[in-house]
């Protein structure tokens, strides 16, 4: 009786860890089949498709490790470029930008992914820059690839559009601004109606390169204010939530709730996202006014060495300002040429139009024309 | 083992007046079979190796966390602060401490009188027809995995405990316990809800066991003396089924204290430098899940320490419970011989 009562539960448990598995194998199917299609389809058409891509499509597998702020990019480039190349692999570690740099100048990867250019000052007695140039044997390249926007989203019922100043913001989020109503809001935003209630500030309670970068804009934008360096995690007030996913939810179930999040996170979760006022007046989010902070951002490395800065407190009209651009940084000179080729076609086809414009759907914004010209003479001038 | 999990030992159930050990184990005479032998042997292996596994944990916890610590520059225990990258590590398990207890406590104060209370129901009220297919129910609850507690609690549950916490803040908000602080679905409050929801069910059953198991002489005997049923379960089922019980309860404790996915989803971690509160009415972070949302960032051998710090302190702490647990069964042991 009791085997026959523990078998039906275990049954019933089994049916429902089936079914959950089934959900769960689902959803993760971009990711599988980026490596899938890259290595799995090589043996059954392999060979004719290759011929079809012609120099386009490398010979040989590569690695590639570093941030995982670019992570759902670079596997969305990778998985059409399987489609493109069924010879080629490109594998993609996302563990971080400092783990990236690091296995690159190791040697243990072909390319690395950074959120931020390698650095030229020392830290902890080495100079990353010159690090990487003597493991290649030539100068190290940082290429821009992606560029994620991060959005000021919030919920307040009535108020479909909002504007924010650096400074404002940036009281916002060290609570020093509690009240929606709070006069230096309602100064800004002349004909909203802003109701009196409570500002609930969500942020990220994991380490993130998203809270890094919104803080570096703090820092940078609204220095009087925001006076801690930029760092992972968060210096400010409000409650913390896990995640991406755990601030969008959060923010869009608390009326009142506001939060900093990526692009794609806001607009999923429909969440209204602030305009932006840097002082040249108020920018709201889009691929043109992210891509003009791009273009407008000075180029720190010499000749096809594209690492940028982003000018955080620019007064350019219709520039987004708070963005991230994550590099892929190459041998501009490899000791393998096979690698360097394959390389070569994989950032090629990750700067096409066709990936880039892509991009846009999963919340980043395409590289500016600009910068796109400058990044293909770079990937060029590989060898 | 004298006494196992549902607090029957083996004094319980052996014939009065004997010594209890000579009543199991017989003259000790052994068939010296092969499959005896085998058995013994895989038995003493089992335990053996159980042991082995706790302390080979402890071991590899210490030697990960010692670096750490010796570089902390504040009170491991006492600090609230949690900075432990960096060539000035400051990092304090204070705040996760509290968290971690106080949600476990108020789990078990709401989970434990519950889950006897149903417990007591399908063993000694519920006709035989009802009282199977409510504890099949109840093991259920068991079954389902933490994720899918915390998005319940995420998507559903939170907006109806929301003016539940409104209302206790507004009206008992002066008791520092009750204080306002977050949104309550949120907070220590409601996980500590989520939680006893979680636990409910190792308690029910295991309770179940024990009161079924009470000695049918018992209470008849107790009826027989003109009790009335509630007087019966005092007098012969509860201290009957204590033991088992409290184990019943220290286990539950145990899935509490080291509960993880569903308190990182439901639960907001504070800002730092937040001042301290003593309101269940704020957020917070356990151990578990402190560690579980930063696994992911652990970029040095002094950063994964300090974590790894904070995991001793929680197997720690388990530990002392079951030990707690232990003491107190064993001693009501001897007052009952």
């Amino acid at each position: 009786m009791k085997i026959q009562r523990m078998s039906q539960v275990a049954a019933l448990a089994l049916v429902g860890s089936l079914s959950l598995a089934a959900c769960g194998s689902d959803s993760n199917s971009t990711s599988d089949s980026s490596s899938g299609s890259a290595s799995g389809s090589s043996s059954a058409s392999g060979s004719e498709s290759a011929a079809g891509g012609g120099e386009d499509c490398g010979k040989v597998a590569i690695k590639a490790e570093g941030s995982s702020a670019q992570k759902n990019a670079i596997e969305e480039a990778i998985s059409s470029y399987g489609d493109k190349c069924a010879d080629a692999q490109v594998d993609y570690n996302p563990t971080g930008s400092g783990a990236g740099i690091k296995q690159f100048i190791a040697g243990q990867v072909d390319f690395a992914g950074s959120d931020s250019a390698l650095k030229t000052e020392p830290k902890d007695g080495k100079i990353e820059a010159d690090e990487a140039k003597k493991f290649c044997g030539s100068e190290a390249w940082n290429i821009p690839m992606v560029t994620g926007p991060i959005a000021i989203a919030y919920n307040v019922k009535g108020v479909d559009k909002l504007v924010l100043t650096p400074e404002v913001a940036a009281k916002i989020f060290k609570g020093q601004i509690t009240k929606w109503n709070d006069p230096a809001i309602a100064k800004i935003n002349s004909g909203a109606t802003l109701p009196a209630s409570d500002i609930k500030v969500f942020f990220r309670s994991d380490e993130s390169g998203t809270t890094e970068n919104f803080t570096n804009y703090l820092n940078k934008a609204a220095s009087a204010v925001w006076t801690d360096e930029k760092s992972k995690s968060w210096k400010g007030k409000g409650e913390g939530k896990e995640k991406s996913a755990g601030v969008a939810e959060a923010t869009k179930s608390t009326d009142g709730g506001i939060t900093y999040v990526e692009l794609s996170y806001a607009k999923d979760n429909g969440l209204a996202m602030a305009q932006i006022d840097n002082g040249g007046g108020a920018v709201e989010l889009t691929s043109e006014s992210v891509g003009k902070a791009v273009a407008g951002a000075k180029q720190t490395g010499e000749g096809n060495n594209l690492a940028l800065k982003l000018d955080y407190t620019t007064k350019e009209a219709g520039t987004y300002p708070i963005l991230l651009v994550t590099y892929e940084i190459v041998c501009s000179k490899g000791k393998d040429a096979e690698k360097q080729a394959a390389i070569k076609a994989f950032l090629k086809h990750f700067a096409s139009d066709d990936v880039q414009k892509g991009l846009e759907e999963i919340g980043y914004a395409p590289l500016p024309d600009e910068v796109k010209t400058k990044v293909n003479t770079a990937i060029d001038a590989i060898s | 083992m004298s006494s196992s999990i549902t607090g029957v030992s083996a004094a319980d159930t052996a014939p009065h007046g004997e010594d209890p050990k000579s009543a199991l184990e017989g003259d000790r005479a052994s068939t010296g079979r092969l499959g005896d032998r085998l058995f013994g042997g895989a038995a003493t292996g089992a335990g053996l190796t159980v042991i082995a596994l706790v302390v080979l944990i402890g071991v590899f916890l210490l030697s990960q966390a010692i670096p750490s610590l010796m570089k902390n520059e504040v009170n491991f225990l006492t600090s609230r602060e949690w900075v432990p990258s960096g060539d000035h590590p400051r990092f304090g398990i204070a705040l996760m401490a509290w968290t971690t207890v106080i949600s476990s406590i108020l789990a078990m104060l709401i989970a434990v009188p519950l889950g006897v209370g149903v417990a007591l129901f399908i063993t000694q009220y519920a006709p035989p027809w009802l009282s199977r297919p409510a504890a099949t129910i109840i093991d259920l609850l068991a079954a389902v995995p933490s994720i899918v507690y915390g998005l319940w609690g995420l998507q559903i549950a939170g907006r109806y405990f929301n003016p539940v916490g409104n209302f206790v803040t507004d009206h008992l908000g002066w008791l520092p316990l009750f204080k306002a602080g977050g949104t309550p679905q949120n907070t220590i409050a409601f996980i500590s809800l989520v939680l006893a929801i979680m636990i409910l069910p190792i308690v029910t059953a295991l309770s179940r066991e024990v009161f079924a198991q009470t000695p049918g002489p018992h209470k008849e005997g107790a009826l027989a003396l003109g009790a009335t049923k509630w007087e019966m379960i005092r007098t012969a089922v509860l201290p009957f089924g204590k033991p088992g019980v409290i184990s019943a309860a220290m286990l539950a404790l145990g899935r509490a204290l080291g509960e993880t996915v569903a308190v990182m989803i439901l639960l907001s971690a504070l800002a730092p430098g937040s001042p301290w509160s003593w309101s269940i009415f704020n957020g917070g972070e356990t151990f578990a899940s402190k560690i579980a949302s930063a696994a992911a960032e652990f970029d040095s051998p002094q950063k994964t320490g300090a974590y790894i710090a904070a995991g001793l302190v929680l197997f720690i702490l388990t530990f002392i419970v079951n030990a707690i647990a232990r003491i107190v069964i064993e001693r009501r042991k001897a007052f009952s011989e």
